[in-house]
């Protein structure tokens, strides 16, 4: 197996570094791992990877989806998005409706967790329910709520049976939004308060018990102790939130279409329509390039703001 | 899980109260599925008119199934489901063990590389995946629906996570009887982590089961539309008829409800398992 090719005097440079090599690696375990490997990564390659660096090379192109004719337009793409009153509508759209759902995320799935976080009859059943929607599609979801929205809707009849007036949700720009948010939530809800709830579950016992010994109350309890420990995990459902907000589509596709006149069009509406039904690819791209960029960047202020996400007491 | 039960503390706050507040918010979340329930077994003229059906119509299953090809959507939704699961318990666990176990260079910046691409969303890498699909003429077939999802990142870094706690004594032990590098991966490693396979899956199942967008993409006529495709055109053509639409969507609905119900303590430990750092 040894090359001895080199001659006598050679060997002594160039061993040192073929045998370091060769102790690291030995051939038949970097042959299996190869074997291993090339499956997953030839797929990941052509479906992930490539098509993000193609992506970011279409969105400098004016691309319209047919044969091979991409002119390259340089930033042309990118500068059309910030004069495009259509982009800033649908980001203060997404804006709107990220921090909205990031909100209620947090205040909802820590809520049931709080509650979920003793010794409970019927724990499963609670757990089990929360968590239907989770698994749920976003389809079969938005088609229900569509449903409860509708103007003669089981929502309005509530409204009309306590003396309000009847509300046409779908079809005004913010009481739209404001259903698409309140939809993503009560979709997310269970995972939330699963976080939630390992994480408090995951807490030291000790310093609430310590807090009760002191006369602490159940609130004070709460906001001064397990609102701060918990804080890694606020972060995490916050990205999260954020994340699911950034990347909707099934859910506005089907509750609204993005509809009233744009009311709900978040970004991913947005790049879809520009790509697929106005054949735009490169703009496209480029919103998809933008929005990856502004979710990188709220990840990153968010990460700062908590303090790397570390907790404030332990 | 284990030390709710183990630290006795005194409940400050009524059992009642907790169990209230918890009922209310059931309620909130399971209404509109008894609501959807309720809805597809009306007659048309009771779809807003009534809470509770005065009759029960049974035979809007059977219509709403007759009014789009939803065998069909279902057959496609199942194929696509299982090849994906299949790729991903395959393809996943090799390239998982890889990482996991084998030695070979540049191993941490692949790795590395491949966590990366978890922070990009869809929307990124759907145009130029799609236009791949179209050059390979894919579009409308189950190539197009299932080989770009047949691996995935989270799945080979949960389960290179769980490859990585087998004890390596017990895969010494078996290659000292003899057993090749893929034989202790085959015989050894994937009967010992059979609960995070089944994990995989499950998630893998949910997520394919209820893919929407892709599956839009990749697929135009009746013939090979999936289920949820197949469920949001129905609704734009069938608008007004939210009885059949209702019985429709609970069918789409009750594959992953049921897998759940089945397996909800692999998948909440899975869900438990993606917030908890390290």
């Amino acid at each position: 197996m040894v090359a001895t090719t080199a001659p006598t005097v050679g060997r002594s440079v160039q061993e040192p570094v073929r045998r370091s090599v060769r102790d690291r690696y030995s051939r038949r375990e970097v042959l299996t791992a190869v074997g291993f490997l090339v499956p997953a990564l030839v797929i990941l390659g052509t479906f992930v990877i490539y098509p993000i660096v193609s992506g970011g090379f279409l969105s400098l192109t004016s691309w319209n989806g047919f044969g091979t004719a991409q002119q390259f337009v340089g930033l042309d793409n990118y500068a059309r998005m910030l004069a495009d009153h259509e982009f800033w509508n649908s980001l203060l759209v997404t804006v709107l409706y990220a921090g909205g759902v990031s909100v209620l995320s947090v205040a909802s799935g820590l809520a049931i967790a709080l509650l979920l976080d003793a010794p409970l009859r019927g724990l499963a059943v609670y757990r089990g329910i929360y968590f239907l929607p989770v698994v749920t599609s976003s389809v079969a979801a938005a088609i229900v709520w569509r449903y409860m929205l509708d103007s003669s809707g089981v929502l309005n009849r509530l409204l009309t049976a306590i003396g309000l007036p009847t509300v046409d949700w779908l079809n005004q720009r913010w009481t739209a939004l404001a259903a698409l948010t309140l939809l993503t939530v009560w979709k997310n809800l269970g995972f939330n308060a699963i976080l939630y709830l390992t994480a408090l579950q995951a807490l030291p016992v000790s310093l609430t018990e310590a807090a009760q010994l002191d006369g602490a109350t159940l609130w004070q309890r709460i906001r001064w102790m397990t609102i701060p420990l918990l804080r890694p995990m606020t972060f995490f459902v916050v990205v999260q939130a954020l994340i699911t907000a950034f990347q909707s589509f099934d859910l506005v596709y089907v509750l609204t279409g993005g509809g009233p006149t744009g009311g709900t069009e978040v970004l991913g509406m947005l790049m879809y329509r520009y790509a697929f039904k106005l054949g735009q690819f490169g703009y496209g791209a480029a919103i998809a390039f933008a929005s990856l960029a502004l979710m990188l960047g709220v990840t990153l202020v968010q990460w700062r703001a908590t303090g790397s996400g570390e907790s404030d007491l332990a | 899980m284990s030390s709710t039960t183990s630290r006795p503390r005194p409940v400050r706050w009524g059992t009642a109260a907790r169990h209230t507040l918890l009922i209310l918010g059931s309620a909130t979340v399971i209404v509109p599925f008894v609501w959807m329930f309720l809805t597809s077994v009306k007659k048309r003229s009771e779809v807003f008119t009534r809470l509770w059906p005065t009759e029960w119509h049974w035979e809007n299953y059977v219509h709403a199934w007759q009014a789009a090809p939803f065998e069909r959507y279902y057959l496609n939704s199942i194929v696509m489901t299982v090849g994906i699961v299949v790729g991903h318990l395959v393809l996943d666990s090799l390239a998982a063990y890889a990482f996991a176990r084998l030695r070979f260079p540049a191993k941490n910046p692949i790795f590395l590389l491949l966590l990366a691409t978890m922070m990009v969303p869809q929307f990124v890498t759907i145009i130029p995946a799609f236009s791949l699909v179209v050059q390979l003429h894919w579009t409308d077939t189950y190539w197009a629906l299932i080989v770009p999802r047949l691996a995935d990142v989270f799945g080979i870094v949960l389960l290179r996570q769980y490859f990585s706690t087998i004890p390596k004594e017990i895969e010494e032990a078996a290659r000292l009887d003899g057993c090749g590098r893929v034989r202790t991966f085959v015989q050894v490693v994937i009967p010992l982590s059979s609960a995070s396979l089944a994990t995989l899956a499950i998630f893998a199942m949910l997520f394919a089961w209820n893919d929407f967008l892709w599956p839009l993409l990749v697929t135009n006529g009746d013939e090979m539309r999936t289920i949820q495709i197949g469920l949001a055109a129905f609704q734009g053509r069938y608008a007004t008829s939210w009885n059949y639409l209702m019985a429709g969507t609970l069918t789409s609905a009750i594959p992953t409800i049921v897998m759940f119900l089945i397996f909800q303590r692999a998948l909440i430990r899975g869900v438990a398992g993606t917030g908890v750092k390290g």
